[in-house]
C-alpha cells in the first residue's frame, strides 16, 4: 500500500498542474534548482553537526546518557537509546537530524531504534525555535500556557512513536 | 548564538567523557569521520531533496493548496472561532495550514506569523491570547503528508522501503497535535494571566 503512495501523488500533481495549463515539468525543474540551494544551506550544519554527534558517541558519552535516561524512558517503554534525540528536537532542527541519522546508521534503519528514530523525527518540530519566531513576530510578551502544551505534545509524539514504531 | 552553546556543550561533554572512559584514540577519530558523514549523508540526500522541493512547486501551482484548505473548512473553524469572522486570518491560516500539510515549509511560516500578527493586533497588552496559543501549539506539531526528508535520511542510508513508516508517522503527529490542542484548550480555561 505505502508503496503506491509517493508515485501516485507525483502523477496526481502533475496531472493537476497540467489541467490549470500550468507547465508542470518547468515548475518540477525550477523547483529543484531551488532544491540545490537548500542542499548548499544544509550541509555546512550537517558537517558540524555529525562531527559533533560522532564524537558524543565515540567518547562513550552517548551510552552514558543513555544509561542516565534508561529507568525513566524505559517506564515510558521509549528506547533509551533515543534519549539524546529526545532531549534535543524540541531546540535544534538540524542537530535532531544529526542524532537522528546516526542512530539510523548505528542500529539500521528498519531497526526498532532506527524507526522510533525516523518517526519521532517525523512527527515533532523544532518547538522552540517555532515558539519564538511566532511569539517575536506578534510582539508577545507573555506566552502564558504555549510552552507546556507544546511540550506536552512533543511528548505525546516520542511516546506514541515508540509504539507506532512497533505495530505499524 | 544559541546554536553556538548547543556545539560546545557537545563537544565539551566529549571531551570530558572520553578522560572519563579513557576513549580518547577514538574520539581524535571521529572527528574526520563525523565530518566525511555529514558530507556523505547530504549527498546521499541531494536527489530526494531536489525532486522533493520540485514536487512542493507543482502542488503550490497545481491548486492543491485551495483544495485541502476547502477539506479543513469545518475543523479550523470549530479550533479558531475568528475563521468565521476575520476573513484575512482565516485565509492565512489555511494557507499556513495546508503548507506545513504538504512540508512547503518556506511558505507556511511567513503565513502563520501573519495569522497570528492579524490575532494579536487587537490587544496590546502583549499576552497571547487563546486563539494565538493554539495557532503555536498547532505549528509546532508537525502534521505532515510526506515528510520527506526523513525518507531522504532512510533512503541515504540504504532502505528499500523509505517511505514504509508514513502511517506510523501520520498516526504519531495527530495523536500529538490532538494532546496538544487538548491540553492548551483544557489550560486555557485557567491559565488566565
Amino acid at each position: 500500500m505505502t508503496d503506491y503512495i509517493v508515485p501516485v501523488l507525483l502523477l496526481f500533481v502533475s496531472a493537476m498542474a497540467l489541467r490549470k495549463k500550468e507547465n508542470a515539468y518547468d515548475l518540477l525543474l525550477s523547483g529543484a534548482a531551488d532544491g540545490l540551494k537548500l542542499l548548499v544551506t544544509l550541509i555546512p550544519p550537517l558537517i558540524a553537526l555529525l562531527t559533533a554527534v560522532t564524537m558524543l558517541r565515540a567518547s562513550g558519552a552517548v551510552s552514558m546518557i543513555s544509561n542516565t535516561f534508561s529507568p525513566v524512558f524505559s517506564f515510558f517503554s521509549i528506547p533509551p537509546e533515543t534519549a539524546i534525540l529526545v532531549l534535543i528536537r524540541p531546540i535544534s532542527g538540524s542537530a535532531a537530524l544529526a542524532v537522528g541519522a546516526d542512530l539510523m546508521a548505528q542500529y539500521g534503519v528498519d531497526s526498532q531504534i532506527g524507526r522510533t528514530a525516523a518517526i519521532m523525527l517525523g512527527s515533532t518540530e523544532t518547538t522552540f525555535y517555532t515558539v519564538s519566531v511566532y511569539f517575536g513576530a506578534a510582539g508577545i510578551k507573555k506566552t502564558r500556557y504555549t510552552i507546556p502544551a507544546a511540550l506536552i505534545a512533543d511528548l505525546t509524539g516520542f511516546l506514541v512513536a515508540s509504539l507506532t514504531a512497533r505495530f505499524l | 548564538m544559541i546554536m553556538s552553546w548547543i556545539w560546545l556543550g557537545i563537544i565539551g561533554i566529549s571531551v570530558v567523557a572520553a578522560l572519563v572512559t579513557g576513549q580518547g584514540d577514538a574520539l581524535g577519530a571521529a572527528v574526520p569521520q563525523g565530518a566525511q558523514a555529514g558530507v556523505t549523508l547530504a549527498v546521499s540526500m541531494a536527489g530526494s531533496i531536489c525532486l522533493w522541493c520540485g514536487v512542493g512547486k507543482l502542488m503550490e501551482k497545481a491548486g492543491l493548496t485551495g483544495l485541502l484548505s476547502r477539506l479543513l473548512k469545518p475543523l479550523l473553524g470549530r479550533i479558531f472561532p475568528s475563521y468565521h469572522t476575520d476573513p484575512v486570518f482565516a485565509g492565512c491560516l489555511s494557507a499556513n495550514v495546508c503548507a506545513n500539510f504538504l512540508g512547503l515549509g518556506n511558505a507556511a511560516t511567513p503565513m502563520g506569523i501573519q495569522a497570528a500578527k492579524r490575532l494579536s493586533q487587537s490587544r496590546t497588552d502583549g499576552i497571547a491570547g487563546d486563539e494565538l496559543c493554539r495557532l503555536i501549539v498547532l505549528n509546532t506539531a508537525s502534521i505532515q503528508l510526506i515528510p520527506a526528508n526523513v525518507a531522504a535520511i532512510r533512503s541515504a542510508l540504504g532502505c528499500s522501503t523509505p517511505f514504509d513508516i508514513l502511517p506510523a508517522i501520520w498516526v504519531t503527529s495527530l495523536c500529538s497535535a490532538g494532546i496538544g490542542l487538548l491540553v492548551a484548550w483544557l489550560l486555557g480555561k485557567v491559565w488566565r494571566r
